[in-house]
């Protein structure tokens, strides 16, 4: 039978507040000592009170605003009520009924068409701690024991869920890598997904081709990457068609993605009854968003990636795939940009950052910002190729080796001599080297084997170590066969 | 009876609070007795009263962006029963 693939995500986003959604402890908690970052109010302590903080509203409010939601007239806090060890007060300030935004959508581009997604809502609430399990291979089931700590405890913390309208584990990638590039540009989170500033849960169903009803969804959570969540979703939408075929059913459960193994698997947690008991959170007063500072915020939206793609396809005469490329990120097209300042061809930019640098960075698994290339670097390097400096075969190496050491390509090429040789007596003297030494492709040639001249031409680059001018060698091959 | 014994056993335990046999018969007459106290407003037409949740006639009660001092670390484990570098140890979760 043929399926349809029905999956839904519930994106988690750290905003880039100085401070915590409800005390004045820093919220830029990554990679800190633990329990450094905590104070009375995100411990928890009877007594303490939160007050929200402005700024994460308005990034939320910025957030929806971008996802084309409606931004609610009023909205509330609730409280969430349930036991965990990484919550210190037994309940999360969430948002139940009454979120900042709803109903909006994302334009998904797949293949060249474009698809519509749409958001269900985005509410603000506040992060917890973090558990390291002990014994067990890190993971809760097995565990001897775990240590909480909780700097990361009332972190402000935007939940987007979306409709159940993404039809492939691609196209959940596609619609993750766009919201991705519209956070970043609103610059509302640092969306660091392998150090959680943004996490991913999908729930998966599959249905019989053209059914109307949902089938019974599993929901995937630990998808700690772009690649991790189009595996997982692929290996999670074969396991329910294997289990639909051999006439099962579906569990209704949640699995956890494990990177290593390429499985998803039941994640075993105590009986945990979906009860949270929300009621509108007693110590904090209702949100009435005036229509003015809404408005406001709207016009102060940045250019989000949609515009900056209709204008990169514009300014710099760029194909669609091109700029969708380059503003699939914010760092990218920063990076482009940057480029243009001090270059003409947006093309042979575009190629390279495409190319290369996405080839090398894709090899290091490495961000655009944390790679040593700068667009100083991927400028001066053209520039060498167009004044002939260096062959573009040779521009590749010296790029490998600027991604590596941070050098300029100018003083790799002078370090290694790699200058191309344009000199027409020494390129001479290599030419006849080769012919001397292969009679035969030279008979082959000269029997009307073009292709022959190609194994010469390489012979020459081989024996200048690739920097002879191709141009030059052609022509002296030519004039002497 | 507004409320059943299940039912208290299962709100019991969304509380984590462990209840003797005694206590659930009389748990489910009180809070049976209050349920049914408290459905005397239900009988009432609210229709044009919008839903309280604050008393309070506030709105908007933001503070600014702006850090302050943390705790010290040792303050903060001070009331851990158990701890392990610079962190609480909770027993086995599952």
């Amino acid at each position: 039978m043929e399926y349809e693939v029905v999956i839904g995500l519930e994106i988690h986003v750290e905003l880039l507040t100085e401070s915590k959604m409800f005390c004045g402890c820093s919220a830029r908690t990554f990679g800190e000592k633990p329990n450094t970052l905590t104070c009375p109010v995100c411990l928890g302590m009877p007594g303490s009170l939160p007050v929200i903080n402005e700024k994460a509203i308005e990034y939320t409010v910025k957030t929806g605003l971008a996802l084309n939601c409606n931004i609610a007239p009023f909205s509330q806090f609730h409280r969430k009520n349930y036991f965990y060890p990484d919550m210190v007060k037994n309940y999360q300030i969430s948002q139940y009924d009454l979120p900042l935004c709803t109903d909006g959508y994302i334009e998904v581009e797949m293949d060249g068409h474009s698809r519509r997604v749409g958001i269900t809502r985005v509410h603000l609430e506040e992060d917890t701690g973090k558990l390291v399990h002990v014994g067990g291979a890190g993971r809760i089931a097995g565990a001897e024991y775990s240590l909480v700590d909780f700097n990361r405890s009332g972190v402000p913390l935007m939940e987007i869920v979306t409709k159940p309208d993404i039809r492939s584990p691609d196209e959940a990638k596609a619609f993750l890598q766009k919201l991705k590039s519209i956070l970043e540009h609103l610059r509302v989170s640092d969306c660091n997904m392998e150090q959680g500033s943004l996490r991913c849960d999908a729930n998966v169903s599959i249905r019989p081709m053209g059914s109307k009803e949902l089938g019974i969804k599993t929901e995937v959570k630990n998808m700690n990457s772009f690649k991790a969540l189009q595996r997982a979703l692929a290996y999670e939408v074969e396991r329910q068609k294997e289990i639909l075929g051999q006439g099962g059913v579906v569990e209704q459960e949640t699995r956890h993605w494990d990177d290593v193994k390429n499985v998803t698997t039941p994640l075993r947690t105590k009986e945990y009854a979906h009860d949270y008991r929300y009621f509108p959170e007693p110590d904090l007063v209702p949100i009435e968003l005036d229509r003015d500072l809404i408005e406001s915020l709207r016009v102060s939206l940045p250019e989000l990636p949609d515009a900056r793609k209709k204008r990169f396809q514009e300014q710099y005469a760029l194909s669609s795939g091109d700029a969708s490329f380059l503003t699939s990120s914010k760092a990218l097209g920063d990076f482009f940009e940057e480029c243009m300042k001090s270059y003409s061809d947006a093309k042979k930019v575009s190629n390279w950052m495409m190319g290369e640098l996405l080839y090398h960075l894709n090899a290091a698994n490495m961000e655009i910002d944390e790679c040593a290339v700068t667009p100083k670097h991927l400028v001066q390097l053209l520039k060498l190729i167009d004044d002939g400096t260096i062959s573009g075969k040779i521009a590749k190496a010296v790029f490998e080796e600027m991604f590596e050491t941070g050098k300029l390509p100018q003083i790799i090429v002078g370090e290694k001599g790699l200058t191309q040789i344009t000199d027409e007596e020494e390129l001479t003297r290599i030419v006849e080297l080769v012919l001397e030494e292969n009679p035969g492709v030279v008979e082959d040639y000269r029997k009307g084997k073009e292709r022959a001249l190609g194994f010469l031409v390489g012979q020459v680059m081989r024996l200048t170590k690739g920097r002879a001018n191709p141009q030059l060698v052609n022509k002296l091959l030519r004039e002497r066969l | 009876m507004a409320i059943s014994k299940k039912e208290v056993e299962h709100v019991a335990w969304l509380a984590r609070l462990f209840l003797t046999e005694e206590e659930k018969e009389r748990f489910t007459k009180q809070l049976s007795q209050i349920l049914d106290h408290a459905g005397k407003i239900a009988k009432l037409d609210t229709s044009k009263v919008p839903p309280t949740s604050h008393v309070l006639p506030l709105k908007n009660v933001f503070r600014g962006d702006k850090t302050r001092f943390s705790l010290p670390r040792e303050e903060v484990l001070s009331n851990a029963p158990k701890k392990e570098d610079g962190s609480f140890l909770v027993p086995k979760i599952i």
